[in-house]
């Protein structure tokens, strides 16, 4: 008894380890992006599709030849690249978002019903999940949003309807090993409902690697409608978008490589932002590696 | 007076394949109140016994036949076994390590089952909750309903969840072999302590171990398995000093004496296992036999 006492008291309180460098640089950055995106027409210093012919092509702040007030320089019709980056960003986080949540939603479940049932539940979803994965996502995707007519909403679908296979597929794994554990023949032996032993025992053990793949499927989001703007499948051409910018940019990389380059960082520093955040969520949550 | 738990000649298999038996026509009988050794090598099929009579057998095992009633009432039948699993029957599981969820505290798992099971009102539950871990001897019972299960030594848990499986009272309680994952000096006291809550809830005890020390020890009536097959059984104190199959007397002497120190350990002989695998083959004739 003593020295059982004591390991009791040996074992740390502190759950939550302080958070990492990776989740505050990713969270840093992710917060600056939605919030500009958020507050846009208050923090875009100028009107993302006011064209000013007398001003196009000009270069950012640092380099000779900047127009004051158009801090990364200008495109070749003259817009400023900051506020069309950060209008951009508005588009890219609600795809995020919405289309992240959706495939989640979709996905996680139909993973948790097919790994915890099993038998023919699991046979079913499964080959489904083999058949919608047989697709090449990219031509599936622009497939769909040729069928539904462009537009965020199109896009929207298009990526949830695409990707929830991913959720189901590890989440379907996670489930069936969480499945074969002690506790679960516990809840069922104690006189538990399947249905609560779903959502109550084996969800929650599921949800660190829900949160990781929800956010990397942020990520992801964000590719694809970049993608799908850029060979202008998105919403109309007129509005900002990263994916719809880097395809004007190219046409004018050496007059104007700052076109280009701006939302490809924007892009880059997003989706890593958002993997590495899932990654630094689930260290910090998950119970067994604290 | 009918029996507690009876099995009779119930088989299961693999795949539900007659040919692939896992348990071989059982029978067994624990009596109200009654403390009952389960004992066998591993892969005897005692902890088969115990999944079916909780209906949590693993998918690819099937029931090919036979009859598991408790106090008379069907327990293949699923609405059956569903009212009394919790209520009048529990499990002590083998391995406390797993057998919490990880990312749920114990008071919240403990009070769900009372809360959730049986109905009682959420403040009776913390009380009682409390009151159940005081009774298995933890001593900071407020400090443990908030701990999550990774927090607890693994004679914490196992006390947990011998807590958690007196908590409805059950008339039945099943432990499957619930000191193996623990170490020697735990193992001890945690018997004790599953001894102790038997008898002062009265339940009765199927006590699933490969000890043949442990038997001795804390049960009245015993069951020796080997293949599936029941090898011997009756009162423990007759057949501890008489026992009447070979295959028993041997696993008798094959357990380590601390009173001789010097001995060798006897393992039982390849000629006792031949004679018992030869039993086990002419059972499997028979079934098969009368299944034509």
């Amino acid at each position: 008894m003593a020295e059982e006492a004591s390991t009791l008291a040996a074992a740390p309180r502190a759950r939550l380890k302080k958070p990492s460098v990776r989740l505050w640089l990713s969270g840093g950055w992710l917060t600056v992006a939605a919030s500009a995106a958020l507050f846009a027409p208050f923090v875009a210093p100028h009107d993302p599709l006011a064209q000013d012919l007398f001003l196009t092509r000009m270069p950012p702040f640092w380099m000779d030849g900047a127009e004051p007030g158009y801090l990364l320089g200008t495109d070749s019709l003259g817009r400023d690249v900051l506020s069309r980056l950060i209008y951009g960003a508005q588009i890219a986080f609600i795809v995020a978002l919405v289309a992240g949540t959706a495939a989640c939603l979709i996905g996680a479940t139909l993973g948790l019903l097919a790994g915890y049932f099993g038998g023919w539940t699991d046979r079913i979803i499964g080959r489904i999940v083999d058949i919608w994965m047989a697709f090449p996502p990219v031509l599936f995707a622009i497939l769909l949003v040729a069928v539904l007519g462009t537009g965020l909403m199109s896009v929207i679908i298009a990526i949830a309807v695409i990707d929830w296979t991913r959720f189901c597929r590890v989440v379907r794994a996670e489930a069936m090993q969480q499945r074969a554990m002690d506790y679960v023949d516990a809840a069922t032996v104690a006189g538990f409902s399947r249905w609560r032993t779903l959502l109550r025992e084996v969800l929650p053990n599921v949800l660190p690697a829900i949160i990781v793949l929800l956010s990397l499927e942020m990520g992801i989001a964000v590719i694809v409608e970049a993608i799908l703007s850029f060979v202008n499948l998105s919403i109309s051409s007129d509005d900002p978008t990263w994916g719809g910018m880097i395809a004007e940019g190219r046409t004018a990389i050496y007059q104007a490589w700052w076109v280009l380059v701006f939302p490809l960082v924007a892009l880059f520093l997003t989706v890593l932002a958002f993997s590495q955040f899932g990654e630094g969520l689930k260290n910090r949550f998950d119970p067994v590696l604290s | 007076m009918t029996a507690t738990l009876s099995l009779s000649s119930l088989s299961v298999a693999l795949s539900g394949d007659p040919r692939r038996r896992l348990l071989r026509s059982v029978d067994l009988e624990v009596a109200r109140g009654e403390v009952h050794g389960l004992v066998g090598e591993s892969g005897a099929g005692k902890s088969m016994i115990g999944r079916t009579v909780f209906g949590i057998l693993p998918r690819a095992v099937g029931i090919l036949g036979g009859t598991v009633a408790f106090e008379g009432k069907d327990l293949l039948s699923r609405t059956e076994l569903r009212h009394l699993r919790g209520r009048e029957m529990a499990l002590i599981p083998q391995d406390p390590l797993t057998a919490l969820n990880p990312s749920r505290r114990i008071g919240a798992q403990l009070t769900d089952r009372l809360v959730k099971v049986l109905g009682t009102p959420r403040k009776t539950a913390d009380a009682r909750a409390l009151t159940l871990l005081d009774e298995v001897q933890i001593r900071d019972p407020d400090r443990v309903m908030k701990s999550f299960p990774h927090e607890l030594s693994g004679g914490m848990r196992q006390r947990v969840l011998i807590a958690e499986a007196f908590a409805a009272e059950p008339k039945l309680i099943v432990a499957d072999e619930p000191t193996t994952a623990l170490d020697v000096t735990v193992q001890k006291r945690i018997l004790g302590l599953i001894k102790a809550m038997q008898e002062r809830h009265g339940a009765a005890l199927l006590f699933v171990t490969h000890d043949m020390g442990v038997v001795a020890k804390i049960t009245q009536a015993m069951t020796v398995l080997y293949g599936g097959l029941v090898v011997e059984h009756g009162r423990t104190e007759d057949i501890l000093a008489g026992p009447k199959s070979a295959y028993t007397k041997a696993l008798l002497e094959a357990t380590p004496r601390y009173d001789r120190p010097d001995d060798a350990l006897r393992p039982v002989s390849p000629v006792t296992i031949a004679a018992i695998a030869e039993d086990v083959a002419a059972a499997d004739r028979a079934f098969l036999d009368h299944a034509r």
